[in-house]
């Protein structure tokens, strides 16, 4: 489908005896949000690393806007509009939160500057509003490693979204995350979205979550697809309840 | 006839290379340390034999005597140092940064330098005796020393004992285990840092030995050291941090490349080592048997 | 608001007048001492770029004696005299010399990284020593210097240089702190940290690394031609893993957050070795090295972080307030 965002075509990857990625074939359209599930190690975050780079499949291609990206890596196929979170927050420790932000920020401007200083008002600036997006100004000034859990999965988040990417793909989002706090990080993260037009793509294993955000939900097991509808059709699903939500999550 | 002199003299090199490394990437493999007094250590054991070989004399024991001497020194090194390294010092950076570990280690091999100094004072010893025990060995128009064929044996010993120790003792199957993931085999009721403390002691006891062994074939004076270092660390980087066969290997490698400098085009001997260990690094980038573990992310 | 860039700028005019004014003042052996603390900091500096992009050299003796051969060769063979001319060629020789290492070496890290600049060290320090035409093992002598076409005299040679090294460490250190606080800096400190996400920004960590990896080398060489004019000689020593060795023991005292701290550093370390040397020669190693133990265990960040934790917060609680 040529009006598809991001196209993925009979994807292929094992590692050894296992199967991730078994004949995967997803077309997203442009502002969809869509939902990743399966148990752990069903191929949902194979496929997000596929995506992203991170893993070259054994076979098959994916497509971002018309050009395919197979080969590509995860530094080019950042810098054609795709950003991704971590189920662990992949973020500078020992470096502020800010720190962190406008290096994000940077990263997004085109070339580095050699001497124009990291620090300037315009670019702590936009830095700033880009933590405040996500109600992460007060901690900007604390290093990464004081920050709790949950505040540095937003920030790992936030910073994904500094590029103003066309596609998004967080993995485990909540993960990691209170029950109190989920709902709300959930919703700043869509309030976010909601102005530009993000395509987004999230890992998550709680239901609640997916039904409530998703607008298309895609269901893994052993690497295949078993199912792609609206939640609560998959939800509803025979198989995906013996797969992924009904039974008890085997394995860590 | 030059093939077969090359051949000789790599292998005795290696031989003499695989013991020197062989400690050093067993410490590395247990306790995943990069151990740059590792080559202070074999100076101390240098001297040391130097030392008990001239107290047997004094006891008027024969020469033949000699290699105990020289065991018992290596024995002594370890037994002394190794505890009040790695208990003492060692542990007290245990799980910071690996980079850190490695200045620690450094610090200790400045400090090593000079203590031996202040020991043993800067003139040289020599330890002769041994090195004529073993008769010569004739090779067609070409005559050896008995000693360094000696070398080889004693290798090939270290090695198959290692790899016996390693994979047929109820010891070394745990040993394996933290070598492994210390975090798995803690889990599984392991006393790990036990096994630090054996596996430091054994690779120092390595160290020793294989300066004791090289005492009668030099001059042992202040410096033995700084060559040691860093030609073991290529030897271990060459072959896979951690990896026994991959020391083996690597020291045929450096030991061959060597001698082939040495023989056809000397002007590279001294960096015909480095240059064997860029080539293998470029091709395989963690060492020949590499053990790459994929970040989780 | 001062702009930052005009701050530093003025901070490093600021150190080169103080210093001249300080060298003024020196007897001989001090102006000597800190030419040498000045020219080996300079080597160090370099490792800290590296260090700051999350990778530690401990072959920076390949560009020290690259620099200090260039220097010296320049200087007998090409009848090239003045100081500021054979230490800039020094210092562009040896960064011309890391060029083509610089891509390759950027696709490694940690101990890897490490031992490949240790080994292309001592592979250069193989070639010096079998090489006849550069004095083999001895190495050889280098006539003193002309600074700017005026002859130096012996009377004020020590000061000659130290004015040199001053102005050199001036500007070159004003212009690594304006690169270590520019948006490259600042990258940089992340690749150390986290080099993934950097990666996933879009960003090539190679390209970033080797790029520091030639500046470093443009430091060592200028370290190593001042070495060589101060000391008048030059031999393969330079290049021997050692010698880098102290290199990077002076950038771990110091630590990767400050200038001064590398210079500091380096001249602490110059004042042990000579008195130790002189009054306990065989104890200068094991001062350095139970230092360095303390270094580690009780500053891991360097001796730079004693102040520069303290500014960063008090610029922090300042930019809050704002």
């Amino acid at each position: 489908m040529s009006s598809a965002l991001l196209s993925a075509r009979g994807l292929m990857k094992s590692f050894g005896a296992v199967t991730a990625a078994d004949e995967v074939s997803i077309d997203v359209p442009v502002g969809q949000r869509v939902s990743l599930i399966g148990s752990n190690g069903a191929g949902k975050t194979t496929f997000v690393n596929m995506v992203t780079g991170y893993l070259k499949p054994d076979a098959g291609s994916i497509t971002l806007d018309g050009r395919d990206i197979t080969r590509l890596g995860p530094r080019q196929i950042s810098r054609l509009g795709v950003a991704r979170s971590f189920q662990i927050p992949q973020l500078a420790l020992d470096m502020t939160a800010l720190d962190n932000m406008l290096v994000a920020a940077a990263c997004n401007q085109g070339a580095l500057s050699f001497w124009q200083p990291a620090h300037s008002p315009q670019r702590r600036e936009r830095a700033m509003a880009l933590l405040a997006r996500f109600d992460l100004a007060d901690h900007a000034e604390r290093r990464v490693s004081e920050l709790p859990g949950g505040v540095r999965k937003l920030l790992d988040i936030a910073m994904a979204l500094a590029g103003q990417p066309k596609l998004l793909l967080l993995d485990e989002p909540t993960s990691g995350v209170s029950v109190e706090e989920k709902f709300p990080m959930m919703d700043t993260i869509t309030e976010a979205l909601a102005t530009e037009q993000v395509t987004v793509l999230f890992v998550e294993h709680d239901m609640d979550i997916v039904t409530r955000y998703a607008d298309r939900v895609i269901a893994f097991y052993s690497g295949r697809v078993i199912a792609d509808d609206p939640p609560d059709a998959v939800l509803a699903d025979e198989q995906v309840q013996r797969y992924v939500t009904g039974s008890a999550r085997q394995g860590g | 006839m030059l093939a077969l002199t090359i051949l000789i003299d790599g292998v005795v090199y290696a031989s003499w290379l695989f013991i020197v490394a062989l400690g050093l990437t067993l410490v590395f493999g247990v306790l995943k340390i990069l151990n740059i007094a590792h080559g202070s250590f074999y100076a101390v054991g240098a001297y040391a034999a130097a030392s008990f070989v001239a107290w047997f004399a004094t006891l008027g024991l024969a020469p033949a005597w000699s290699p105990v001497a020289m065991l018992l020194a290596a024995v002594a090194v370890a037994a002394v140092l190794a505890p009040l390294t790695e208990r003492g010092l060692l542990r007290v950076f245990y799980g910071r940064d690996e980079v850190l570990l490695v200045l620690v280690t450094y610090a200790l091999f400045l400090i090593l330098e000079d203590v031996t100094k202040l020991v043993w004072g800067p003139t040289p010893y020599y330890v002769s005796e041994p090195y004529m025990l073993f008769g010569n060995v004739e090779f067609g128009t070409l005559s050896y020393v008995g000693y360094d064929f000696m070398l080889i044996v004693v290798a090939v010993l270290c090695g198959l004992a290692v790899w016996w120790g390693l994979n047929r003792t109820r010891v070394g199957k745990i040993v394996l285990a933290v070598i492994h993931s210390d975090e798995i085999a803690s889990s599984m009721g392991v006393n790990v840092s036990r096994i630090y403390t054996f596996a430091f002691m054994f690779g120092i006891f390595l160290a020793a030995l294989a300066g004791a062994l090289t005492a009668p074939m030099v001059s042992v004076q202040p410096g033995l050291s700084v060559g040691v270092v860093i030609v073991s660390f290529a030897v271990v980087i060459i072959g896979g941090l951690g990896s026994i066969e991959g020391a083996a290997i690597g020291a045929l490698i450096v030991g061959l490349a060597r001698a082939l400098a040495v023989h056809t085009w000397p002007e590279a001997e001294l960096f015909s080592i480095y240059v064997a260990m860029a080539i293998v690094l470029v091709f395989r980038p963690e060492g020949l048997f590499q053990r790459i573990q994929a970040r989780k992310i | 608001m001062h702009n930052p860039i005009a701050r530093t700028m003025l901070a490093g005019v600021g150190a080169i007048v103080a210093l001249m004014l300080a060298g003024l003042l020196m007897p001989k052996w001090l102006l000597f001492l800190s030419t040498m603390a000045i020219s080996h900091g300079m080597v160090s500096m370099g490792i800290v770029l590296l260090m700051r992009s999350g990778v530690v050299s401990f072959g920076q003796g390949f560009v020290f004696a690259a620099g200090g051969y260039a220097a010296a060769l320049l200087a007998r063979h090409a009848g090239v005299n003045d100081a500021v001319t054979l230490t800039l060629g020094g210092g562009l020789a040896a960064a011309l010399l890391a060029l083509p290492f610089a891509p390759l070496l950027s696709r490694y890290r940690g101990i890897f990284f490490a031992m490949l600049t240790l080994a292309i060290s001592m592979v250069l320090y193989g070639i010096l020593v079998k090489s006849e035409t550069m004095g083999g093992s001895d190495g050889f002598n280098v006539s003193r210097p002309t600074l700017l076409g005026a002859e130096i005299s012996a009377e004020s040679a020590n000061f000659a240089l130290y004015a040199v090294a001053v102005v050199l460490v001036g500007v070159l250190a004003t212009a690594s702190r304006i690169y270590g606080d520019s948006v490259r800096g600042l990258v940089s400190l992340a690749i150390r940290e986290n080099e993934l996400r950097v990666e996933y920004l879009g960003v090539s960590v190679s390209q970033a690394i080797a790029v520091n990896f030639v500046f470093a080398a443009f430091l060592g060489g200028i370290g190593g031609a001042l070495t060589v004019l101060a000391q008048g000689h030059i031999e393969p020593n330079f290049s021997y893993w050692t010698t880098s060795g102290e290199f990077v023991f002076v950038a771990i005292l110091a630590g990767h957050h400050s200038m001064l701290a590398v210079f500091l550093a380096s001249f602490v370390v110059e004042v042990v070795r000579s008195f130790s040397n002189l009054y306990f020669p065989n104890t200068w190693q094991l001062a350095m090295g139970l230092f360095l133990l303390i270094v580690i265990r009780f500053l891991p960040r360097g001796l730079g972080s004693l102040w520069m934790d303290r500014l960063a917060a008090r610029r922090a609680r300042k930019e809050v307030r704002a």
